[in-house]
């Protein structure tokens, strides 16, 4: 079994891998008038798994989506601040959005593979940006990300078969298979599990883990213990606002804000 | 397998590599969305297009059909040619011979032409409505018997499409409607501020006409509104009954879902089709008057039924079942919660729904075409069995017609129509939005 | 009586029927409404609706069967030579008939035994209304008598008058089906009539449309042809037109619509949607024949083309505006029943939103634009006015739109308008083109629907 993956952009040719991915500084992001999020800085680092974690409503979503500039599709969504990938200011008039989520993926909440069939939806991003010059390679590709995402062994009989078809839990990772198809350097995940049950979120998070050797992944998620099992680094968000970012074992057993204590012992959210 | 970059093989190690391609292809694929999006423009514009050269087109052709030519002269209501007897008789009065008191007062202005066929061409510039206008005056008024007025009398077509400027002068008079010498007599007349403008009331209260001048859409819209009366009457009481049944009442069992199937089915049958079943049933088996806006309003009914009962079940539908629930555990029956709690409710809707449904109705016209309303109706009808026409018919007939008097009245006569519709799709809207309780 | 009055009289007398059983309900309970079943009012209803609905059916039933009897009666009466006619010249003897009997002339020469035929009818008539007016009253009375001797104390009158009320219900209900019993079966009856006189192969396959019928017996040059070909070519013809022009404009428009246009451009162009859908075909067609037909003269004249005064093109042009709504507004609905969540992966993964939209949304959503399309073709080809005045007559078998040709909808109008006799295969060939009308809308319509339910996404 041959691993290949190709990507498209690289900032850095053959140098070691940088150990900080993503820098935001300074971010707000307006609805209308309303404030939503509230001057937040953070960093990402390389090979990390990040969890962003907080009651509902709290706007690590909404930050979440700021990374692949989901929120462009929001009219009444507006971005200040800076947010920068590799040293790249991502909202920068210059950048090509569609080059851009090339290189940062996500994974919804709700499982949404397109109805097509399981190879179809595996092969759509390769397709459309030109990744494979021939079917062999396509294969290849499709072959590799539904390994990777662990659904190979699952589904290798059945390729054909609608993306519907397949179970949550295999839908969540097929969509995983999905983004890991354009080989992009940062995975978001934004609340994975939560339309899962726990066998198949046990599953996702074994998944999580394997990925973490290949790519930076940030992971929102309402569930502590999950965060806890998954992530080096944990950001505490409440009112629009991060509270605490460090390392999650020290989040999670001393943290330094009150506000974060009460939220890890369950006294609100 | 990768283009344009270094390709390497291992097992489970990554290489990064950069591919120069893609410069192109994310442009190619920027310049098609460009294009796509251009595309879905154009589409809305050519729409937008069509509409305003259609209204346009309408409007421009149609606005000068509101105002008519005249001439004015002094007449002469000579008692001889009316009541030489001087009965005082109104049967006799009706009878008096006006054409010629009209000819008179327009050839006491040119006292210079002689000759028969210089004559009648001078009188072709009159139109035929002239005299019947001057027996009005004179039935109204016997007064103005052996008085001396100064009228205003309305002018042949020809001269009013020319004063209009739809025929020019410029084309050799043997092609040309009008002759040299009654354009001579025309430019007279103008000249000494004779000819006039005058607001066309006749072209809302008269019926049809030969003579373009003449005609008016009185007629049609009074057997338009009778039709739609009909239609309305039969159509709503039907459609609202059929709704609240199959959505309140009926068991989903299979004759509910075939006369739910035949509805959907009926809603998308043409409308020609219709007309023949009135034709077949209404007029050969039932034997019931040809012409009458009754029988155009009960084939119209049949059309629009459909379109009744799936906006009243729409409505219905709307009305949440907290509602009927609660009205049953006061003890009320399902019928009466149905009349006093449902119904009520859901009347926005179905108001909506029926005024948009008449006014598809109100432009209908191949199935009045084959229940014969397409006669020639000059007096307005009194009643749905009165033979008449309808507004959209009235169209269809005069767009048919050769003289050039008749494409304004045409134009004009759609220009009331789309009038009337706008009015009641306007109100439907008004209605939906001010009453519509939002849940 | 007239009708109208006898309608009025029935209506006093129903009123007058509410208030007697009104009354009764209150006496009956000596003013203590409690002890009532049902409210007071339900009583009266009841009562009235005893008096009112057996005496409208009779007057219904009367109706209709009236002038088919009056008809037989006057016939009969007629002396020996009129009974052996031909049943077209029977038609037409009996419209004589019956317009002298209206008071109309029929000009020339009135024979006597027609005049005397035609005041028999007047005769006829004056009895029938008479006796009509005796009868329906007298049923109503016995009706408000039978009702009102039922109430008493104990009369669950509300149960009877809802009873009464449901079987309204389910009777307006079987309108519906009886509309399609009724078009099925006269369009079939009519049909079968014709296939008589005409083969239908001969119909069906025939290559040749002169519809003349000899009027008299002894008519030279009345042979008439019925092959319906060209006409099947005609409609097509100028179908596939109105698509080339409704489908990509009301699709792209859909699109862009429910894609990328800002709420303001959607403020503004769906009710110019929705006008261009609410003008009537027959300004449509004035607009062909006004406008268009000269345009296009003028612009194959200037390149070199000629264009007939009545042009296929011209009426699929107009009526492809016509349907652009259509297409639009269905193809509307379907495009936004795709979840957004589907477009949200796509665009997350780089894909353009013209990408997206190609790639994802309009295959999910191919179903219902195809049966989107399959209606208005639907809509196409039961299309009347507009091709009435901007196509022509003439039977053409032709692929060129820049020549008249005429369509299926086209010639029921023309071979019916105006005087027929009934039975001839020229009027009857109307009806067979009507069926051939509605079994091809209909079966599109069937289609269009099996296609949805079928290939369908469901998203849950």
């Amino acid at each position: 079994m041959v691993a290949m993956s190709v990507t498209t952009d690289a900032p850095l040719h053959g140098a070691a891998t940088p150990a900080v991915k993503i820098v935001a500084q300074g971010v707000d992001v307006f609805y209308g008038d309303k404030l939503a999020l509230n001057h937040v800085d953070i960093t990402i680092n390389n090979h990390e798994v990040t969890a962003f974690i907080g009651p509902s409503g709290c706007g690590k979503s909404t930050f979440l989506r700021c990374f692949n500039r989901t929120n462009d599709t929001i009219p009444s969504c507006r971005v200040s601040g800076s947010v920068t990938i590799d040293g790249q200011d991502i909202y920068a008039p210059s950048i090509d959005v569609a080059r851009l989520r090339t290189r940062v993926g996500m994974v919804f909440q709700k499982p949404n593979p397109f109805p097509k069939s399981i190879y179809e939806n595996v092969a759509y991003g390769p397709r459309i940006h030109g990744m494979a010059s021939s079917r062999t390679a396509l294969d290849e590709i499709v072959e590799s990300s539904l390994y990777r995402a662990g659904l190979w062994d699952e589904v290798k009989d059945r390729l054909s078969q609608s993306g519907t078809g397949i179970s949550g839990g295999q839908q969540q990772r097929l969509c995983i298979a999905r983004a890991i198809a354009i080989n992009p350097e940062v995975i978001l995940m934004d609340e994975p599990c939560s339309a899962l049950d726990p066998i198949a979120t046990a599953k996702i998070e074994e998944l999580i883990d394997d990925l973490r050797s290949q790519y930076s992944i940030v992971i929102v998620t309402h569930n502590m213990q999950q965060a806890a099992r998954v992530s080096q680094r944990t950001a505490f968000f409440h009112l629009g606002k991060l509270v605490e970012f460090g390392d999650t074992e020290q989040v999670y057993t001393n943290p330094a804000e009150q506000r974060t204590q009460d939220y890890i012992t369950g006294r609100f959210g | 397998m990768a283009q344009g970059g270094d390709q390497i093989e291992t097992l489970g190690q990554e290489v990064r590599v950069t591919f120069k391609l893609d410069e192109r292809r994310l442009r190619h694929r920027h310049a098609a969305e460009t294009r796509f999006r251009f595309y879905g423009l154009l589409g809305i514009a050519l729409a937008v297009l069509a509409l305003g050269v259609l209204l346009v087109t309408i409007v421009a052709k149609g606005h000068t059909a509101f105002f008519q030519s005249r001439v004015v002269v002094d007449v002469f209501f000579d008692p001889a040619l009316i009541d030489p007897e001087a009965s005082g008789d109104p049967k006799i009065l009706a009878k008096g011979n006006y054409g010629a008191i009209a000819k008179r007062s327009l050839s006491a202005l040119f006292p210079e032409v002689s000759g028969r066929r210089d004559k009648r061409a001078l009188t072709r510039l009159l139109s035929d409505g002239a005299a019947r206008e001057l027996r009005g005056m004179v039935i109204t008024n016997p007064g103005l018997i052996g008085s001396s007025q100064t009228r205003s009398l309305l002018v042949s077509d020809d001269v009013d499409m020319l004063r209009k400027g739809h025929i020019s002068r410029d084309i050799p008079e043997t092609q040309r409607a009008l002759s040299d010498k009654q354009l001579a007599w025309l430019d007279a007349l103008a000249e000494e501020g004779r000819l006039k403008s005058s607001f066309a009331l006749g072209f809302f209260t008269s019926g049809d006409s030969r003579e373009p001048e003449l005609a008016g859409i009185g007629s049609a819209t009074m057997g338009s509104l009778w039709t739609i009366l009909t239609c309305l009457l039969l159509s709503v009481p039907l459609g609202v009954m059929t709704a609240v049944y199959l959505e309140e009442f009926a068991a989903r069992n299979r004759w509910t879902d075939l006369i739910e199937v035949n509805i959907n089915n009926l809603a998308a049958v043409p409308s020609i089709v219709f007309g023949l079943l009135g034709l077949a049933v209404f007029l050969n088996v039932f034997g019931m008057p040809r012409s009458a806006p009754l029988v155009g309003g009960m084939v119209l009914a049949l059309m629009t039924l459909p379109t009744v009962i799936i906006a009243s079940r729409a409505a219905l539908m709307s009305v949440p079942p907290s509602t009927r629930d609660a009205a049953l555990s006061v003890g009320a029956s399902p019928m009466q919660v149905v009349l006093h709690h449902v119904l009520p409710l859901a009347m926005p809707g179905i108001m909506t729904g029926t005024i948009i449904g008449m006014a598809r109705a109100l432009g209908e016209t191949a199935p009045l075409l084959m229940i014969g309303m397409v006669a020639f109706i000059v007096d307005v009808p009194d009643g749905p069995l009165d033979p008449a026409t309808a507004l959209p018919v009235q169209i269809y007939i005069w767009a048919d017609s050769p003289e050039r008097g008749f494409v304004e009245k045409t134009s004009a006569a759609i220009m009331v129509l789309l009038a009337f519709l706008i009015l009641m799709n306007t109100s439907a809207v008004l209605i939906r939005q001010r009453f519509e309780k939002r849940w | 009586m007239s009708l109208t009055i006898l309608l009025f009289v029935l209506l006093g007398l129903s009123a007058l029927a509410f208030y007697l059983g009104r009354q009764r309900a209150v006496m009956a309970v000596g003013g203590e409404l409690r002890r009532l079943h049902s409210l007071p009012s339900y009583h009266g209803a009841y009562v009235a609706i005893w008096c009112s609905v057996p005496a409208l059916l009779t007057i219904v039933v009367w109706a209709v069967l009236e002038s088919h009897v009056a008809d037989f009666l006057v016939v009969g009466d007629l002396p020996e030579s009129y009974t052996g006619m031909p049943a077209d010249a029977k038609g037409l003897l009996l419209n004589d008939i019956h317009n002298l009997a209206n008071g109309l002339n029929t000009g020339g020469n009135i024979k006597p035994a027609v005049q005397a035929a035609a005041d028999n009818l007047v005769r006829y008539r004056a009895i029938a209304t008479a006796a009509l007016t005796i009868v329906a009253l007298a049923v109503a009375f016995l009706g408000l008598l039978y009702a009102r001797r039922r109430i008493t104390s104990a009369f669950h009158a509300r149960d009877a008058v809802e009873r009464a009320l449901s079987i309204l219900l389910i009777i307006s209900s079987t309108v519906a089906i009886f509309t399609t019993i009724g078009i099925v079966l006269s369009l079939l009856f009519e049909s079968i009539r014709f296939f008589a006189k005409v083969p239908i192969y001969d119909f069906l396959f025939g290559l040749q449309w002169s519809p003349q019928t000899a009027i008299r017996a002894d008519q030279v040059g009345a042979t008439g042809s019925f092959g319906a070909i060209p006409l099947f070519v005609g409609t097509l013809l100028v179908t596939v037109i109105a698509m080339l022009v409704a489908a990509p404009i009301g699709l792209m428009s859909a699109i862009y619509l429910s894609e990328y246009a800002s709420p303001r451009l959607r403020a503004i162009t769906k009710p110019v949607l929705e006008v261009l859908a609410g003008v009537p075909t027959v300004v449509y067609g004035f607009f062909a024949a006004i406008t268009v037909t000269p345009m296009l003269r003028e612009v194959g004249a200037g390149i070199g083309l000629d264009v007939a005064s009545e042009s296929a093109l011209a009426a699929g042009l107009v009526m492809g505006i016509m349907i652009i709504p259509f297409v639009s507004s269905l193809s509307d609905d379907v495009i936004n029943a795709v979840p957004q969540t589907m477009r949200d992966g796509s665009l997350a993964l780089g894909a353009t939103p013209s990408e997206t939209i190609k790639r994802v949304v309009l295959p999910a959503a191919l179903p219902g634009v195809v049966a989107a399309i399959l209606l208005a073709i639907s809509r196409a080809i039961g299309e009347t006015m507009i091709v009435v005045m901007a196509a022509g007559l003439a039977a053409n078998m032709t692929a060129n739109p820049l020549q008249a040709v005429t369509t299926v909808t086209v010639q029921i109008v023309t071979l019916l308008v105006g005087d027929q006799e009934f039975d001839s295969a020229k009027t009857l060939a109307a009806f067979a083109l009507g069926l051939v009308l509605l079994l091809v809308t209909l079966a599109l319509n069937v289609v269009a629907l099996r296609v949805v339910r079928r290939y369908r996404e469901i998203y849950e």
